[in-house]
């Protein structure tokens, strides 16, 4: 219970961020419009490249704007806030607390991302479904589908944040692993262009790594690029990824709270 | 001084500039993935769109070098640290410019500019002396036109002060818009960059009139070598924005 007031709390936190959230709307819709209109020229060139066409490509692109703040495609999220607690030492603070750490911000960072979802979400894929022609679902039970996926790669997108925060007890100033994890999620969730379209093994190793299932495997959902048997696979390997990465960061936990030493003063 | 900070962190510091070289490189990697499958976007070429990319990152870079500082100015509004620098005896833009100056913003230059030479030998341009000054000038005035729209940006903020991200739109969005050739956006986008904020003259309409490629508006061709009229056009109203700003600034007294 605990944690959903948590989670409550970070999810009102990040509304008080409005002139912030109107703003990241902007700029979400601007670059939604940008990337629409290279893929529209791409796919006037080739048609059907990646198994997709036009509407689904374009239904991909404002997926991925209402995706960016929602998923932290760009990596932080709050928890740099984590790492500069852990390089400022005030992590001990935290330790102490009869809560679990990463149960704590797991919580947190669920609010945030539903907050950020309703904020940063709705408002560019209504703003891109207005502007151009987009293959979107009709049906409740794909869109329902659709959230479910979203919400498993919150989870892999925190479980690879919560790692990277982490590796400040050993690096210190963990901004700049930060920057190239960030990147690495940018690049292999499809957020840069569609993994379908990456060519030959790029993209089949692309697809099985653990970023996939924070953007490519819910944009697929919602485009209906998955349906019947894909669609329980891509869930499966979104659940799994999301086990395998939160069990290796309380093992990178505890041996990291391990390692810490309070100074008293 | 932020210099040596940042060097402070050795590990942290070359993963950051590396994070930075390989962050603009990533749009790029994207332009070869897709050229991976086409021979032409928007009717322009490999080394064409290269070129477009190049120009305006080398732009883009040089601006954010010298002031990519003054987005954190909302910041500081904020937390009312501005009023700190108030009291100093040195104009308030020169300090918050040099402010957490980072000189991993090198990385941004250093892909842009690998990649503009890379291009370069590969466009079709008959290259004559004029053609070959054309270059540097469009990018010293692309610069100026992006530090312009930093500073107005910057600005705002004294307003708005959480909206830092409305400026980034402009900046990276402008650069990412850019770095693609204008007839692939529509006539009322590519008309808004060129009339509205005139982010077309950083290289769109040199770039058109150097690779002979026609404006998809139909401009006049003088048009094409305004450049430095806008660049410096842009910066007196930058400038003006920017003490309208700092005269408006109310501290929050915390």
């Amino acid at each position: 219970m605990w944690y959903v007031a948590v989670a409550a709390g970070s999810f009102r936190r990040y509304a008080t961020y409005r002139i912030a959230t109107v703003a990241g709307v902007f700029t979400n819709t601007v670059f939604g419009f940008i990337v629409a209109y290279t893929y529209i020229a791409l796919w006037d060139e080739r048609p059907h490249l990646g198994g997709y066409d036009q509407a689904q490509a374009l239904a991909f692109v404002w997926t991925a704007q209402a995706l960016l703040a929602t998923a932290a495609l760009m990596g932080g999220g709050g928890l740099d806030e984590l790492q500069e607690r852990i390089r400022t030492g005030d992590i001990a603070v935290d330790l102490y607390r009869p809560a679990d750490l990463q149960l704590w911000w797991l919580a947190a960072d669920l609010g945030r991302a539903g907050l950020q979802l309703i904020g940063r979400g709705v408002v560019p894929m209504a703003v891109g479904a207005l502007a151009f022609p987009l293959a979107l679902p009709g049906d409740p039970l794909t869109w329902g589908c659709f959230l479910l996926s979203v919400l498993f790669g919150v989870l892999v997108s925190f479980a690879l944040r919560y790692l990277v925060a982490l590796a400040s007890f050993w690096l210190l100033d963990g901004a700049g692993l930060a920057l190239i994890s960030g990147l690495a999620c940018m690049f292999f969730s499809g957020m840069v262009l569609p993994l379908r379209v990456f060519p030959g093994a790029l993209g089949e190793v692309a697809q099985v790594l653990p970023w996939a299932a924070v953007l490519q495997v819910p944009a697929d959902v919602l485009v209906g690029a998955r349906s019947g048997g894909a669609l329980w696979r891509g869930l499966v390997f979104q659940a799994a990824w999301g086990v395998a990465l939160l069990a290796l960061g309380r093992l990178v936990q505890s041996a990291a709270t391990r390692k810490v030493v309070v100074h008293g003063g | 001084m932020w210099v040596r900070s940042a060097l402070a962190y050795r590990t942290s510091f070359v993963m950051m500039a590396v994070g930075n070289f390989a962050a603009n490189g990533l749009d790029f990697v994207a332009i070869m993935l897709m050229f991976s499958r086409i021979d032409a976007l928007g009717g322009f070429s490999l080394p064409e769109v290269a070129f477009l990319y190049g120009t305006s990152g080398v732009s883009l870079g040089l601006a954010d070098l010298l002031l990519g500082s003054v987005e954190g100015l909302g910041r500081r509004v904020r937390d009312g640290t501005l009023d700190t620098l108030l009291l100093r005896p040195v104009p308030v833009f020169a300090q918050i410019a040099a402010d957490r100056f980072a000189l991993r913003r090198l990385g941004r230059i250093t892909q842009a500019v690998l990649v503009l030479g890379w291009s370069l030998p590969l466009l079709p341009v008959d290259w004559t002396v004029g053609r070959v000054l054309m270059v540097p000038l469009m990018v010293v005035c692309g610069a100026a036109i992006f530090a312009a729209v930093f500073t107005a940006g910057a600005a705002f903020q004294f307003w708005a002060q959480d909206a830092a991200e409305v400026q980034n739109s402009f900046t990276y969005g402008g650069n990412a818009m850019l770095q693609y050739p204008p007839t692939v956006f529509a006539r009322e986008l590519v008309r808004g960059v060129t009339f509205l904020v005139p982010l077309a003259f950083v290289n769109w309409l040199p770039a058109l009139r150097l690779l002979g490629h026609p404006d998809p508006l139909g401009l006049p061709g003088w048009v094409d070598f305004m450049g430095p009229v806008v660049a410096a056009l842009m910066c007196a109203g930058a400038g003006l924005a920017w003490r309208l700003g700092l005269r408006a600034y109310r501290s929050t007294g915390s």
